[in-house]
């Protein structure tokens, strides 16, 4: 018996991985509370927002909706990677699924293939309709400039990296369960608040864009900004610039910076488990 | 014996934590193909056990060897040869019975059917049911499927019955029972006695974090503990007499008494009463030591 165990070898890392990740999209969708608060959330608040200031007249003849959307999708990555895995990861730690899983013999790499897949899988599907919903029926201009589609594929994997391996890290703060979300969602919303996703940057007091300009969150969405917004609305902008460059560097230090802590403070068993 | 008739040896397990030591010092062999029941109460140093051989936590002394392996250096391979089915779980509520059991078996090089697997347990009219809409006791079959979907040599059970029925409780045991007719050895915590007494094949008390005794459920606690007592009412009051014979203790009170004996019972210890006392006999201990160092 043992011996034909061991000629049949273990399934790769790469495949149960794949086959988490089918597992983590399944429950995602089927759990109401993530579906509203994580993925839904950025696109309702794109209408309502829309809707509220659709009189207001924004610099550069930019319309409400054409200025929200940018905050609304770097807010969007945010929550598909930060918030998502920090609230579930603190869930299934609780509920000693983690403890269950090192149990068996499923590599670590597969539960965090099936994370990452997870955070893809959701936030390209709710780009698409964030963007189908603005380009179709907010009458947002949708650019078509390679070059910005480039620039929006780096800042889209740089924001759902670091955000995902900030999220992994911060999900040992929740002492529960249960206390997850009341732990998370309010550091999310402080950051949305302060990065310029529900106002105009530049109207913020200048000690919050300060403070803003520590986190990721506000670069993603400056740079987010730089795709969607006529080049001309940069000097608009708190430095006259899309400031790329400084993005960049700080989304890198902070996925850096993520990755090492996730790897110190992640653990399989509950804190009270000795 | 050789290492292929041995699943568990443990020599001079030691667990410190911070604040106490959790297991002093525990001696263990299982045998493969058995059932072996740890008993002990709550904060007995069972869990911890257990969960070093499972390799969830370090010794800080001692041998250990599951399967041949120290389960402190287990890789993969070694955790494909086991299954843990750990106390209450309420994980994966949004994923059915079939969807959770097909995944499990696709961590395993050489995992058993998920239908036949899901049949054993008796989910089958469950399969697509939502883990959150099952009961108690469905729940808990259902760690049992994904505890034995890798086909393992060696199954952990802790404590699986707790808040179980009767009838669930009957059920699961024939469960059990399949699966050591199979030929999986099987390590089982529980609180509940006549579990033990009716699946084990022998049982281990552990109390104060060392093993005080391990025997089958007939012999446990020696042959001392299986002596009769006769009670009876007179006069005076209620007595009781401990007696290798019994029947000739009734004999004698019949005379006595010329015909009925008030109250007359002759009651032979359950395993339950004989645990009590193999308990209580080291709480007492571990309380004069305490004592003594105290005073000291």
């Amino acid at each position: 018996m043992s011996t034909l165990t061991a000629l049949k070898s273990l399934p790769s890392p790469l495949k149960v991985g794949v086959s988490r990740t089918k597992l983590e999209v399944k429950q995602f969708f089927r759990e109401r509370e993530q579906l509203i608060f994580t993925f839904f959330f950025p696109i309702i608040f794109l209408g309502i927002f829309s809707a509220v200031f659709s009189g207001t007249d924004f610099s550069g003849g930019v319309n409400a909706a054409t200025y929200f959307t940018p905050g609304m999708i770097a807010s969007g990555i945010f929550l598909t990677s930060f918030q998502s895995l920090a609230i579930t990861i603190a869930m299934e730690r609780d509920e000693d699924l983690l403890k269950r899983l090192r149990g068996t013999p499923m590599s670590p790499q597969s539960y965090f293939i099936g994370k990452i897949g997870l955070v893809l899988c959701t936030s390209i599907a709710q780009f698409a309709l964030l963007l189908a919903i603005a380009g179709l029926l907010l009458g947002v201009d949708i650019p078509s400039e390679p070059s910005k589609w480039l620039n929006f594929l780096w800042i889209f994997v740089l924001g759902t990296a670091s955000g995902s391996v900030l999220g992994i890290a911060f999900s040992v703060v929740p002492k529960s369960g249960k206390a997850a979300s009341a732990v998370v969602t309010p550091v999310v919303l402080l950051l949305q608040f302060m990065s310029g996703v529900y106002f105009v940057y530049s109207d913020l007091p200048s000690w919050m864009r300060g403070v803003a300009s520590v986190f990721p969150l506000k670069w993603l969405a400056q740079g987010m900004r730089s795709v969607f917004l006529p080049d001309g609305f940069q000097v608009h902008e708190p430095g006259g610039s899309w400031q790329l460059g400084t993005g960049a560097v700080v989304l890198a230090v902070w996925l850096i910076a993520g990755l090492v802590i996730a790897q110190r403070v992640f653990r399989w068993t509950r804190r009270d488990a000795g | 014996m050789t290492d292929t008739d041995i699943a568990v040896r443990v020599r001079g397990l030691v667990k410190r934590y911070p604040d106490k030591v959790a297991v002093a010092g525990v001696d263990l062999d299982i045998h493969r193909g058995e059932v072996f029941a740890l008993l002990g109460p709550n904060g007995a140093g069972k869990t911890t056990s257990v969960e070093v051989l499972e390799g969830y936590r370090h010794a800080d002394e001692g041998e250990i060897s599951v399967l041949g392996v120290d389960p402190a250096r287990a890789d993969r391979n070694w955790r494909a040869r086991i299954g843990i089915v750990a106390q209450s779980s309420r994980d994966e509520a949004e994923l059915s019975v079939a969807e959770l059991v097909n995944h499990y078996a696709g961590y395993y090089p050489n995992p058993r059917d998920p239908d036949e697997v899901i049949a054993s347990v008796g989910l089958d009219d469950k399969r697509k049911t939502r883990t959150r809409k099952l009961s108690g006791g469905q729940r808990r079959r259902l760690d049992v499927a994904l505890g034995v979907i890798g086909n393992p040599e060696l199954l952990f059970l802790d404590e699986p019955t707790t808040g179980f029925d009767p009838e669930a409780r009957r059920q699961f045991w024939t469960l059990i029972e399949n699966l050591r007719t199979e030929g999986t050895t099987i390590l089982l915590t529980t609180h509940y006695l006549d579990e033990a007494e009716h699946l084990a094949d022998r049982v281990g008390v552990i109390a104060a974090g060392r093993m005080i005794e391990v025997a089958t459920p007939e012999t446990l606690g020696g042959r001392g503990a299986r002596t009769a007592r006769v009670s009876w009412l007179d006069a005076d009051g209620a007595h009781e007499v401990r007696t290798d014979s019994p029947t000739a203790e009734v004999a004698a009170l019949m005379t006595r008494f010329d015909g009925e004996v008030p109250e007359l019972e002759v009651r032979r210890p359950s395993l339950e009463d004989i645990y009590l006392e193999l308990i209580g006999k080291t709480n007492a201990a571990a309380d004069l030591a305490t004592a003594e160092a105290g005073v000291a």
